[in-house]
């Protein structure tokens, strides 16, 4: 009668939780979440894009608002800066385009990634989905707004005509270094917070001194050569110039890619240790 | 690979980190006695589930009953592959359809049409049968319009009729539904009763909660009564509803001597 008799749901699946938890079972039912999420890729790209439309929703520029706020503060600070730091404005300006709109990506994975969890509360309780399609959801989102943001770049570039050249492409592969880096924060950070919840105020102190502690509205050259060695110590600094470096027609230095792929690599080892340990307690902590 | 539910053994605990947890002792282990407890790390939990057993096949139609906080919901949950146990084992083969809260997980800010579709994409649904489903559930559920304006603005009738059409679009092998699926005007439930029922004998196993004794009766061929976290009985369903409904009349007489 009814046009559903062919809606199967899902393909049969079989949950088999024996008494004996090992490493090894705990590592196949997380590896399970991963593929499973993956298969659900649709689903993830809607939650992300969802996210922004119910943002922006009844408003006349939508999700174009990201584009203009961006704008409006890049040439705020820009005229602030570039004046204070008595910096070429051409110089600076790209510079400082990058880093916010670079910034705000890295800033916005760690803030809501706090909330990955706790924010799905209802969701995670009325049906077992895969944990990581709530991480990839963040990821998502947040690729969107700053897909919205490229345009304030390129305009910045056009605008000055300072154009990086064929450098730029250099930025893609850390791009993916970043995407990895994000779904790691979000699933670490929404956990560690949904277990512990006076860690989201923590983590926002520490993101607000980071800002000012990295090289992001100052650049980098300003700590002196003698120096300059002190900088790849702090891995947001090494992470964020593998995309930024190319982006302004610079090769980053070997340090920095060493250092950006080693820090990635601890946080990813870490996040699945305790993806491993902590996936199916999540339900309980929420 | 047939359809079963096997439930051997199962406890479950649910830690309790948050609030303050030595005055939550202190109030809380007067009120419940047996039911907290503290674990091998001292840390404050409730006792859910306590060695739980039972085994479902093809064709089985369950009863929950018990009183509330006697662990059904929980148990529904935990079939549903949401808490998952550490203690005993549990398998669950089958796709498993959990209609366990009337808004389904559905984000209120979102459509109508948008939460059809979160749905259709969840259970891996094709493009064109996600269509047919919006069809079915908008025909259904009679939102007319209402369908492209967010759930907040719904009325709660329209909300029910939304997440009822929605879960009953779908037809899983294995249903896990909480009672409320069961609540709503009696005009709505006329015309609800047969979309069910198709969906429930579809279904190659239901297990329902319920508190509602003739819902059990008429729809359930084994129960099981639940009573802090335990089961208490477990049988025909018309031989326990009559213990437990007799248990219940007792017990009320007795509060009122």
């Amino acid at each position: 009668m009814s046009a559903s008799s062919d809606n199967a749901a899902r393909p049969a699946a079989v949950l088999d939780f024996t008494p004996d938890v090992t490493w090894a079972a705990r590592s196949r039912w997380a590896y399970r979440d991963v593929m499973e999420a993956a298969r659900l890729w649709r689903l993830c790209w809607m939650l992300g894009w969802l996210d922004i439309k119910l943002k922006y929703r009844g408003s006349v520029l939508g999700p174009f608002w990201l584009t203009l706020s961006t704008a409006v503060m890049v040439a705020a600070m820009g005229g602030i800066y570039a004046t204070l730091f008595r910096m070429n404005l051409h110089e600076y300006l790209p510079f400082l385009t990058l880093s916010l709109v670079l910034w705000g990506f890295v800033g916005a994975v760690v803030n809501e990634g706090c909330n990955s969890f706790v924010q799905q509360e209802t969701m995670i309780r009325s049906e077992r989905m895969p944990y990581t399609v709530y991480a990839v959801r963040i990821v998502l989102r947040n690729l969107l707004v700053l897909g919205h943001n490229l345009v304030v770049i390129v305009g910045v570039f056009a605008v000055l005509d300072t154009w990086p050249g064929w450098n730029a492409l250099l930025s893609l592969p850390a791009m993916l270094l970043w995407l990895l880096d994000a779904l790691a924060l979000s699933f670490l950070l929404g956990a560690l917070c949904a277990r512990f919840r006076d860690i989201p105020p923590i983590v926002n102190s520490l993101l607000q001194m980071a800002f000012f502690v990295t090289p992001v509205i100052w650049k980098p050259e300003l700590v002196g050569p003698d120096r300059a060695w002190l900088l790849p110590m702090n891995p947001l600094f090494s992470v964020l110039d593998v995309v930024r470096a190319p982006l302004l027609g610079q090769v980053p230095t070997l340090m920095v890619y060493v250092s950006a792929i080693g820090y990635s690599a601890l946080l990813c080892a870490l996040t699945w240790v305790f993806f491993v340990r902590a996936r199916g307690r999540v339900s309980f902590w929420i | 690979m047939p359809t079963e539910i096997v439930v051997e053994g199962v406890s479950l605990d649910f830690p309790l980190y948050h609030g303050n947890a030595r005055s939550l002792k202190r109030t809380v282990f007067s009120g419940l006695s047996g039911r907290m407890s503290s674990d091998s790390k001292h840390r404050l939990v409730v006792r859910a589930l306590r060695d739980v057993s039972f085994r479902l096949g093809r064709g089985d139609r369950l009863g929950l009953v018990g009183t509330n906080g006697a662990g059904k919901t929980t148990l529904l949950r935990m079939l549903a592959g949401i808490y998952e146990p550490v203690v005993g084992h549990m398998r669950v083969a089958g796709n498993v359809s959990a209609l366990l809260d009337p808004r389904l997980g559905m984000n209120m800010d979102m459509t109508g049409r948008e939460n059809i579709k979160l749905r259709g994409l969840f259970n891996a649904m094709s493009q064109p049968a996600i269509r047919r489903m919006e069809d079915d559930v908008a025909e259904f559920a009679e939102l007319g319009h209402f369908l492209d304006l967010p759930v907040r603005i719904y009325s709660s009738g329209m909300v029910i009729r939304l997440g009822f059409a929605l879960a009953t679009s779908l037809r899983p092998q294995v249903l896990l539904m909480d009672e409320w699926f069961l609540a709503g005007d009696a005009v709505f439930m006329e015309k609800a009763r047969g979309r069910l029922e198709d969906m429930v004998r579809g279904a190659d196993i239901l297990v329902l909660s319920s508190h509602a004794a003739s819902v059990v009766r008429d729809w359930c061929t084994r129960v099981i009564w639940m009573d802090q976290g335990r089961i208490r009985e477990d049988g025909p369903a018309d031989e326990v509803m009559d213990r437990y409904q007799g248990h219940k009349m007792t017990a009320i007489s007795g509060q009122d001597d």
